[in-house]
């Protein structure tokens, strides 16, 4: 047996704890089943022409952080959020205050994704910059610039 | 450390998993209905064990039970020879689930279930397909299989292709003995095979 790519179903058990946690911190209960499906699809879409050995955990995380980026923009342009429920009650995040997730949806989109990656998801400063496509220099910008509003905007 | 990270690295302990393993499973579903799956598999348990069933676009590819059953070992023998998206989709297998259980039962004597041959070849295909004909409640034999591929001294070579049977049950290897009346070998365990025929009133 050669060193092919698991079957989708071992990826998809692998990750989807992860990536369901980042989509509830970054886009809210609202949208993460959504944005969930719209991830795994586009993983299923492109899984084949993957190269084995790829990095799978960065890879999914890459095209999640694409996805809530979109959903962030569709908000924008859509001036009232969605008025419906999630279709199963979504579980809390662990940190104890809901203010201070509020405050980390309201960052700006990098900044946001940045100091998710980072203590949320547990990336290295390079492995950031490989998931945003930006420099190592540019996600540390981004952590430390969320962490400083996140320390004003929430300060209990 | 000062609180502030500590309180946002304490999301990590967030307790998703039963809520992550729901939207998944209606992602497989969506997923299935978009085409995008190659290869779909369910697991169900039947009179044999438990059984692995997987299939293509194509119909039915593998069937994995007794000792054919190592799930992990035939699923990424599937990714790596059909392709890769393989994804458990039970709600696909509705209808093979109530054949099987209808066979099972005594109630079924033939499967209309397409077959996607894909995993054989050469003249392993060519016996299987023979095999396929044997009619439920009758057997045949290795010698018989090899001449109706053409290879009428290939009886050794026959049983080697019904040994690799990659949907047995369906495709009903169980069927066929030794010429000179003996049960033969089964890949998944020979109380299996004794098992099929005498269900199927053939023992």
């Amino acid at each position: 047996m050669g060193v092919g790519l698991p079957p989708f179903q071992s990826f998809l058990d692998e990750h989807r704890d992860d990536v369901y946690r980042f989509l509830l911190a970054s886009v809210g209960p609202v949208e993460a089943d959504d944005c969930f499906q719209d991830t795994f699809l586009a993983a299923l879409r492109a899984y084949p022409r993957l190269r084995p050995r790829s990095n799978l955990r960065g890879w999914v995380l890459t095209i999640a952080h694409r996805k809530a980026l979109d959903a962030h923009r569709s908000r924008r342009r859509r001036p009232q959020p969605r008025e419906r429920l999630p279709e199963r009650a979504a579980p809390e995040l662990n940190g104890t205050d809901p203010e201070l997730w509020h405050a980390v949806r309201e960052l700006p989109p990098k900044q946001r994704a940045a100091v998710l990656h980072r203590y949320v998801n547990d990336l290295a400063y390079a492995d950031i910059g490989r998931v945003m496509d930006c420099s190592e220099e540019a996600a540390r910008r981004n952590v430390h610039e969320a962490m400083r509003k996140l320390r004003e905007e929430w300060t209990q | 450390m000062n609180d502030l990270t500590t309180m946002l690295k304490q999301a990590r302990r967030s307790d998703v998993a039963e809520h992550a393993s729901a939207v998944a499973s209606s992602f497989s579903d969506t997923a299935a209905g978009s085409g995008m799956v190659d290869v779909a598999y369910t697991t169900m348990e039947l009179p044999v064990g438990e059984v692995l069933v997987a299939a293509t676009p194509r119909g039915l590819v593998r069937i994995a039970y007794g000792d054919f059953w190592d799930a992990e070992e035939a699923l990424n023998d599937l990714a790596a020879r059909i392709s890769p998206r393989v994804l458990e989709v039970p709600s696909y297998f509705d209808g093979v689930r109530s054949e099987l259980d209808e066979y099972f039962a005594g109630k079924r004597t033939s499967f209309d279930l397409p077959i996607d041959w894909s995993l054989t070849g050469g003249f392993t295909r060519k016996v299987l397909k023979h095999t396929a004909k044997i009619p439920y409640g009758e057997v045949s034999t290795y010698r018989d299989m090899a001449a109706a591929a053409g290879s009428p001294r290939g009886a050794r070579a026959a049983g080697n292709a019904l040994g690799a049977n990659p949907i047995p049950i369906v495709v009903p290897c169980h069927r066929v003995l030794h010429s000179g009346g003996g049960l033969g070998g089964y890949g998944g365990g020979l109380e299996y095979k004794k098992l099929l025929l005498e269900l199927e009133g053939a023992l």
